[in-house]
Parts: structure tokens; sequence; C-alpha cells
């Protein structure tokens, strides 16, 4: 066996061997070590968190509301329940967009529903459309309306589609209700599925119009991109660069119109595959629209990924597309890479993210001389785990869903050079002595997608690793200082 | 930035190529034309828009209140090795512990019990016992704080007697302490939550029955400051009085990076808190979050119950006073004179605030301190708007606007948000602004310079390491309402005559 897997066997053990029998037993199934040219991954994914262990995970109503309609930014989002949920998710995910807040956009905004007692009692349908008749007066220029049901709406029996259609018709706007109250699943997750249900069944099943697009054969749409600190953006100049019209974005800075119009692309490029997949294959299925899976972080990945859309384009977007990589980007990546490769190189990272990240970032991470040798998801399937493989080339661990307590274990015992996880992991593993960045939301900075992405990306990894304050952690009168 | 080598985000997107794309972009949004835009915004800034949002009754838009298990995690991280639980789905705890996170910039451990749509139907109990397992197995809490979200109310979850048999089936060992509170989020607001925890944790612990001593309880309520319990601390060393501040989560908010995480740290002890139901006497820092909690010192405890607002001039002196009358011990020299330098810097400050006008916002209890100072400082605070207000709030607010002569020119906006407020700052506009970071959204709308004091504060560091009662708090709100106002003068005459090299 390999010293790096009995190392890793080690550190799992020792991990699981806290836990009471029965949730050691079900633990033990969420992490596992991976060898190169392994063909399957064992580990168990997109079950229930144990109670009480402090899983890191979320919950439906911010896979629906926080991830995928919170940035269509030309309707009104109601949270639709209690004050809190709207008040947690208020304007922390960065998903940039153009325009004027609480006039033609309404992004970082917080409207509630704000259930008070009386209407857990005698439940909230009269207020939801009179709510309806207040947002029209207040928000004329909106385009349509989603209703984000937070945990109560489920219980209390509450007719949310009924409120849709009818107001729907008086105020001739899109009204989208959306199950997603927090108990539904296990996690964001089926947050992100019933969001694609809804946007199926009340965009595409309604037949809701997008504007007008001139046809052409470069037509795509960029799915699965939620703009966060302008990836959306970044990734869409190199699309343009190739040659190619995007005619739609979503959901990052996107409009309803955008959203109606993936379905007129003849390629739907999708970037995070876990929160819009069900979308894309219902596209696919129901109109024909082939859709592709990219990476867009960092050299290698950015690369290939061009190479791969361009496959499914004509000889002028390939030509162009050798042109921007070996003349223009290539040279430009190369300088940056060259910079701080010495700085990073050999240093250990471990990620806990979401969706799409824990495996397109290590090729990143790899173009800097880094290696990520652990990786894991707070809501994957088992799809996202065979995805991980090919992007795996050392002896790595993958964990699922993992606990605050084992990531605890995790710095103590493999002592990573960079943690990547989010805001309720970030003080704990600093405060361990250990550097830091929120991958969710690019910790304020970003975009780290695209060619502008990676310069920033490479910049910030380095600023972390080496920041001076790491080294002074122990005090100099204590040993080992 | 003049020092970015290369690309730089935080102009970037300012710079031609990116203006290019936006433009490209806007070809497939099917946007209003800016006409059409200009004029709603234009409309949303007039008078009648603003009627017919005052005529909102069901939507609420730009709150600036939480839910109330956020407030109840706050009470319950108070008490030594003590871990908050929640008992409902895992997103709130996630969303809890996120925002404390992003305001402390510290670690907020706390967990949840998971509940999904089988505890839907069936009841949480089973997430109850194995959630206590779990939590207690690896974190080994002492105490465990648990309270409930809207989920588990709405069902009708009875969480005590479910501990009570998580006990006797062995999943956690009889002795654990398990403090149990109801928390609906559709009841009030977060401080109706730290109002709860608290409540039931000196209901639980306070053992009535403990000896009479010369302590005096010090409560300091739903404050988010923790260099206010340092300040505390510090006055009551000066007055040589002893005390027990009930529920400090100053320690545990403000640790250090030493390489050693550890979870629990700091917190009223336990055996402190059986003891002071025997105290002297109690002093409240804060009123609308602690009423239930108030009454239960007062009438079970019997405790002389002192309610001061600590905030400005005249907090500082009731607080002095106060602690003073209740242990017949003399104000120290020490603290006298710095009440004299207190004095000394608004005597030095005063003229560059008296008549500006204000809105302030936030919690009641911080509110209703920060109007008080404005006041003492010769302010005119013209919005006084406080979402997770009440009716005895708006009586107190307008007898203190009476005792300046002002309940003509200010006025109080209870259960208001701040889409309200964005209306009343366009028809009736301020100098200067007063709230948390949320609040930036209305201050950009207006163009009225924002003084960051309250929670949550999300993007600014370190301001809630400072205190803002006390002496030491007095001379920071001071620091950071005048240093505001000079600053923004600077950006306003930059380009004229007047400006000073002396202010």
């Amino acid at each position: 066996m390999p010293e790096k897997t009995t190392v890793y066997k080690d550190f799992i053990e020792d991990t699981l061997k806290e836990y009471p029998e029965k949730s050691k037993k079900e633990r033990a199934k969420h992490i596992a070590i991976i060898e190169p040219g392994d063909t399957s991954c064992s580990v168990k994914s997109n079950k229930k968190s144990l109670p009480g262990v402090m899983t890191i995970r979320g919950c439906a109503y911010a896979g629906s509301k926080g991830v995928v309609w919170g940035p269509v930014k030309d309707m009104v989002h109601i949270s639709h329940g209690p004050v809190g949920c709207g008040q947690y998710s208020w304007g922390t995910r960065r998903n940039y967009y153009n325009g004027i807040t609480g006039i033609n956009s309404f992004g970082m905004m917080q409207i509630t529903s704000d259930f008070q007692e009386k209407d857990i009692v005698f439940g909230g349908d009269k207020k939801l459309s009179k709510i309806i008749d207040e947002l029209e007066e207040m928000f004329p220029l909106s385009k349509g309306i989603s209703i984000q049901s937070e945990c109560p709406i489920g219980l209390i029996g509450d007719d949310i589609e009924a409120v849709a259609r009818k107001k729907s018709e008086e105020i001739k706007k899109t009204i989208i209700p959306v199950r997603c109250e927090g108990f539904r699943g296990v996690s964001q997750s089926l947050g992100h599925h019933i969001a694609n249900d809804a946007l199926r069944d009340w965009v595409y099943e309604k037949d809701v119009k997008g504007a007008d697009v001139e046809d052409s054969k470069y037509n795509v749409a960029l799915m699965g991109d939620y703009n966060i600190g302008g990836d959306a953006w970044s990734s869409r100049k190199i699309l343009e660069d190739m040659g190619l019209k995007v005619i739609s974005q979503s959901t990052g800075d996107s409009t309803l119109s955008e959203l109606a119009n993936i379905k007129k692309a003849k390629l739907v490029l999708l970037h995070c595959y876990r929160s819009m997949n069900y979308v894309a294959r219902y596209l696919e299925e129901k109109f024909q629209v082939p859709w592709l899976e990219f990476n867009f972080f960092g050299p290698t990945q950015i690369f290939q990924s061009m190479r791969k859309i361009a496959e499914h384009f004509d000889e002028k977007i390939k030509e162009r597309t050798e042109y921007l990589i070996n003349e223009v980007y290539g040279p430009k990546l190369q300088k940056i890479t060259d910079k701080y490769f010495p700085k990073i190189k050999g240093k250990k990272v471990v990620l806990y993210v979401g969706g799409l990240r824990p495996r397109h970032i290590i090729p990143a991470f790899q173009d800097l001389g880094a290696e990520v040798i652990m990786t894991g998801y707070e809501f994957a399937h088992n799809d996202d785990y065979q995805r991980t493989l090919e992007y795996l080339n050392d002896t790595t661990i993958i964990v699922d869903d993992m606990t605050e307590y084992e990531l605890e274990k995790t710095i103590k015992k493999l002592k990573p050079d960079l943690f990547g996880s989010g805001i309720k992991e970030k003080y704990q593993v600093q405060k361990s002595g250990v550097p830091f960045r929120q991958m969710h939301s690019w910790d304020y900075s970003g975009p780290y997608h695209g060619i502008d992405g990676y310069e920033i990306f490479a910049k910030d990894v380095d600023m972390a690793i080496n920041g001076y304050i790491w080294k002074k952690i122990t005090p100099p009168w204590e040993k080992g200082a | 930035m003049k020092g970015c080598e290369g690309i730089c985000n935080i102009t970037m997107f300012n710079e031609e190529s990116y203006k290019t794309l936006f433009n490209n972009k806007k070809n497939y949004e099917d946007g209003h034309d800016d006409k059409k835009v200009k004029s709603v915004l234009e409309y949303t800034k007039t008078k009648e828009y603003m009627e017919k949002n005052f005529s909102r009754e069901a939507v609420v838009i730009n709150p600036l209140k939480a839910c109330q298990p956020l407030g109840a995690f706050y009470a319950a991280i108070g008490f030594e090795n003590t871990l908050p639980y929640l008992h409902g789905s895992q997103g709130c705890a996630a969303y809890f512990r996120s925002h404390f996170s992003r305001h402390f910039k510290e670690p907020f451990p706390a967990v949840s019990d998971s509940m999904t749509e089988d505890a839907a139907v069936f009841g949480g109990h089973k997430n109850i016992y194995e959630g206590l397992k779990n939590s207690y197995k690896l974190y080994k809490p002492e105490i465990i704080g648990m309270c409930t979200s809207c989920m588990a109310e709405v069902i009708g979850d009875d969480i005590s007697s479910f501990v009570n048999n998580a006990k006797s089936q062995g999943d956690i060992p009889k002795d654990v302490d398990v403090v149990t509170a109801h928390t609906p989020s559709f009841v009030g607001s977060h401080i109706t939550g730290y109002d709860n925890m608290l409540y039931e944790f000196i209901k639980y612990f306070g053992d009535e029955l403990s000896a009479k001593h010369e302590k005096i309880n010090v409560f300091l309520g739903f404050d988010t400051y923790v260099g206010d319990f340092t300040e505390i601390k510090r006055i009551f060393s000066l007055f040589g009085v002893e005390y027990t501040i009930i529920s400090d989560p100053s320690e545990m908010l403000n640790s250090p990076a030493d390489g050693n995480y550890k979870m629990f740290r700091g917190g009223t002890k336990i055996e402190e808190l059986k003891k002071a139901p025997g105290a002297k006497g109690a002093i409240f820092l804060q009123t609308y979050s602690m009423s239930k909690t108030i009454q239960h010192v007062k009438n079970q405890w019997g405790q002389v119950a002192r309610i001061i607002n600590p905030i400005g001039l005249k907090g500082f002196d009731d607080l002095l006073v106060a602690i003073s009358e209740l242990t017949g011990k003399e104000i120290p020299e020490e603290l006298k004179s710095e009440r004299g330098k207190f004095v000394d810097a608004i005597t030095d400050s005063y003229y560059h605030v008296y008549g500006k006008r204000f809105a302030v916002t936030g919690d009641p209890d911080i509110a209703y301190g920060l109007t008080r100072f404005i006041l003492e400082l010769g302010g005119e605070p013209v919005h006084i708007l406080v979402t997770n207000a009440n009716k005895k709030f708006t009586k107190e607010m307008n007898k203190l606007l009476e005792e300046f002569s002002k309940e003509d020119s200010c006025k109080v906006y209870p259960e208001k948000d701040m889409w309200h407020l964005r209306s009343l700052m366009f028809v009736e506009p301020v100098d200067y602004l007063i709230g948390n970071t949320f609040t930036k959204l209305v201050a950009r709308d207006t163009d009225t310079p924002l003084i960051r004091i309250g929670f949550p504060i999300f993007d600014r560091h370190h301001l809630h390491r400072y205190p803002v009662i006390g002496y030491q708090g007095g001379i920071n709100l001071l620091n950071w309402i005048v240093n505001g106002i000079l600053e923004d003068i600077d950006n306003k005459t930059k380009d004229s005559s007047n400006f000073d090299i002396v202010r």
C-alpha cells in the first residue's frame, strides 16, 4: 500500500472513532480514498444528514431562492413565510447584476410575507394575493414574480399554485410558485431540482415568450453560472471572443426573457451541472437542444473546454478558438502561471464546497502547482462523484456531507496549506492556523471563471498561502516557533 | 486601483471590454427602455409613491429584523460550555451560523437535528433522540440550549418531553442539562427569541433558594458589541462591586488565533447562574430584548431591577448612579473623571452634529439609545424607524422626543421597513443615516452618508470589538458620528475653497 494511502486510512479511522456506533457506520459510507485509475466512486451521497452532527448543508429554500431563482434579476422573488429565511440570504451570495435595484432589477432585496401567527392559523393564501397586488403597485416594471416557499407553507396546506394561476391572469405577468420548503429533501440539492421543475412547468410548459432573437448557427445559452463576483461575465467574454452569440445567460444576471429563450440556442453550455442539469435534460428532450458541460477554471480546463465547445461549430469558430488559445490567451495565462507557480508549487489543498467546484477547481490548483489532497461535496449525487474521478490523478480523499467535527480532524491530521470552504468554516480553520479561502463567495473577490478570473484566482491563492501572518501564529516564546 | 498590478477586480467592470459586453447583453434581456426606467425611478421618489408605499398592508420589503431562533442561539452561546441546538430544518441553523460569522468574523458552533419530510409527518422525536446522542458524543457540551424552528412549532413538537424520553432511554446521560425554549419564527423577532431562551436559562438554573449575597446580576441583552462586555467588567471592577453577567458571549466571539481552535470559550458559569437569584439586585441594559426575563427576575426572584439604557451621556450617568444606589458604594473617582472627559469630548465635537438631520434605525434598544445620544449632541433624529418595535417602544420614544421638544420635527416609525425608509428619505431628506449593513442600500439610493452602528455589520471589520456603552462606548460613538460627518464634509468640499485643514 502506498504511504499516502496508509496515512489517509489512519486519518479516516481516527476521525470516525468518536461517533456513536450507528452514526459511525453511517458516516463511514461517506468517506473514501480514491486511487488513480479507480473507475467507480464508492462514496454514498444524497442521504439525510445525521441529526446533531453539525452538518454544513443548507436547505431546499436555499437551493431554490438562494441559488437558482434569486439571481433572476427582473423578477420579484417573495420569501413566503416567516421573516428569517429571506433575511439570512439577503445579498450574501454575490450574484452580480446590472440594473437599478427596486426599479427594473430586484436582486439585492428581501421581499417577504413576514408570516405572523394568524397567517399560520388561517392560512396565507389571501395575504399572498394581496402581496402580489402591492408588489404591482410598488414595482410596476417587474417582469414576473416567484413565490419561494418556506417551511410552514407546505405544512399548513396553502394552495400557492391556485393563487399564482389566478393572480397571473389578473396582472398579466408570469407568476411562479415554488415548493421549496426547507424540510424537503436532504440538502440544497432538492431545492435546485424543485426550482428546475418550476422553470419547466411555469415557463416552458406555459410557453412564456422571450424576446425575439435573430436566428444564427452560433447562438448558445450559458447556463448554470450564477455570476458570483462576475463569473458569468468573465466566461461570456471568452464565448463572444470565440465568435459565439450568447443569447441567454442563466441564472446569474439573467432575465425572464433569457430563461424563456434558452430553448432557442443551438447549444446549451452548462457550467454547474448539479443545479441545472434537470432543465438541460428537459430542453434536450422536448426541444432537441443539445447541452454540453464545460469548465472555465484555470488554463488547462479553459482550453480543453473551448476546444470541446468549438467542436460543435464550423471551421471559422475552430480556427478562431485555436488562434485565441495559441496567440492570445495562452501566452497571457502562461505569464500568470509563471509568476505564481513558484510560490504555490507543492502546496496541499483541501476543498469542501458545493455544486461543481469540488472537482472543477482541482485543475486550476494544479495549473498553479498545488495538490488537492482531499475534496468534498455538501450535496452531490452519485453522478457528481463519478464525474470527479476524471479530475483526480493522485490518491485523494473524497468526503460527502462533512461535519464540523470531521473538519476539525482534517485540519489537525492532514495539516493542509490551504483550506477552501464556506463562511461557517472559515474562522475555525483560520484560528487553527491554516490559511483559508471561501470557495462559495470567492471570499468577496472574484470572478474566478475565465481568463480574467484565473489571474484573480492565482493572486488570491498566493495571498492566502503566503500571508506573513500564517508564519507567526505560534508566539516566539513557545516551542516550535 | 492605482496600486493594482495586472487586473483589478474593484474597477474591472467599468472597463471598456466589460461595458461593451454589458451593452451587447442588453440586446437579449428584453428590458424596459431607459426612458421608462428613468421615469419610474423618479416616480418612486415622489410623495404620491410614498403614500402608496405607506398604505401597504401585506408585503414587507427590506425589513430590519430577523427571526426568533437566531436570538435564542445568541442567548445560549453566552453560557459556559453550551451548545446551541435547533430542533428543526438544518438550513435554519446554517443560516444563523453564517449570519453570526459574517458579523463577528468568528466561528459560531451550533447544531440542528435536520428534520425532514418524515419528521413533518410523524413528529421530530427521533431527530431529538439521535441529535442529542450525536451532538453530545462529538462535541461534549455540558449544556445544550435547544430552541425550535417554525417547522417544529407548526407541527407542535413537545420538545421537553422528547428530551426527557431521550434521557430515560439513555441517548444522553440524565445529568446533562438541556434547556428548551419555544421560539416560533412567526412571532416577534430575533430579540423575542433572545428573551425566550434567556428566560428559560434563568428559570432552569436559577435556584430560588440560593443564599443571599452581595453580587449584582448584569444583563446586557441582545448586545452584539463584544466590547460592551469588557467595558461593563471594567466599570464594575472600578466600583469594586462583584457581579455576574448573565449570558456573556464575549470570549466565545472574540477568540485568539493561536493554532488551537476550541469550540467553547468563556461564558457565564452555571454555578454563578445558580446563585444569581440570591443577588442583591439586577441591572438590565436593554428592555425590549428581555421583557419576559425582567418580569421573572422582578417577580420570581424578587430582585430590585434597574433597567437602564446605557448609551449616551444620560445612559452613562444613570448606569453609574444605579450601581452606586444598588450597592451603596460611592462612584469611583476614576469614573467621575471619565465622565468629565466624555463631556469634554462632547463639547469639542457637538457643533458638527447640532442641527444635522438624521434617520436612525436598529433594534429597539439600540435605536432608543442612539436617538437619545443624537439628541444630546443637538442633532435632529427626524426619522426613527424600527421594524421590530412595539407600542411601548413608540410611547417611550415619543416621551423622549418631548423631553427635547422635538415631537413636532421628529417621528417614530414602528413596524416599518427599509422600503418605507427609502420613501421617507426621498420626500423628507436627512443628512445622515445610522444603521446596519443592509441600510447601505437605502443610503446609496438616496445618496445619504451612512454611519454604521447596529447588527448585522457585514461590510466593515472590527466595529463590534468596540464598546458603545459607558465612557469608552460614548467616545466610540462620538468618534464614528462626528468623524463620519467630517469625512462627508471633506468629500463635499474637495473641489472648493472650504476644503479646510482644521475642522
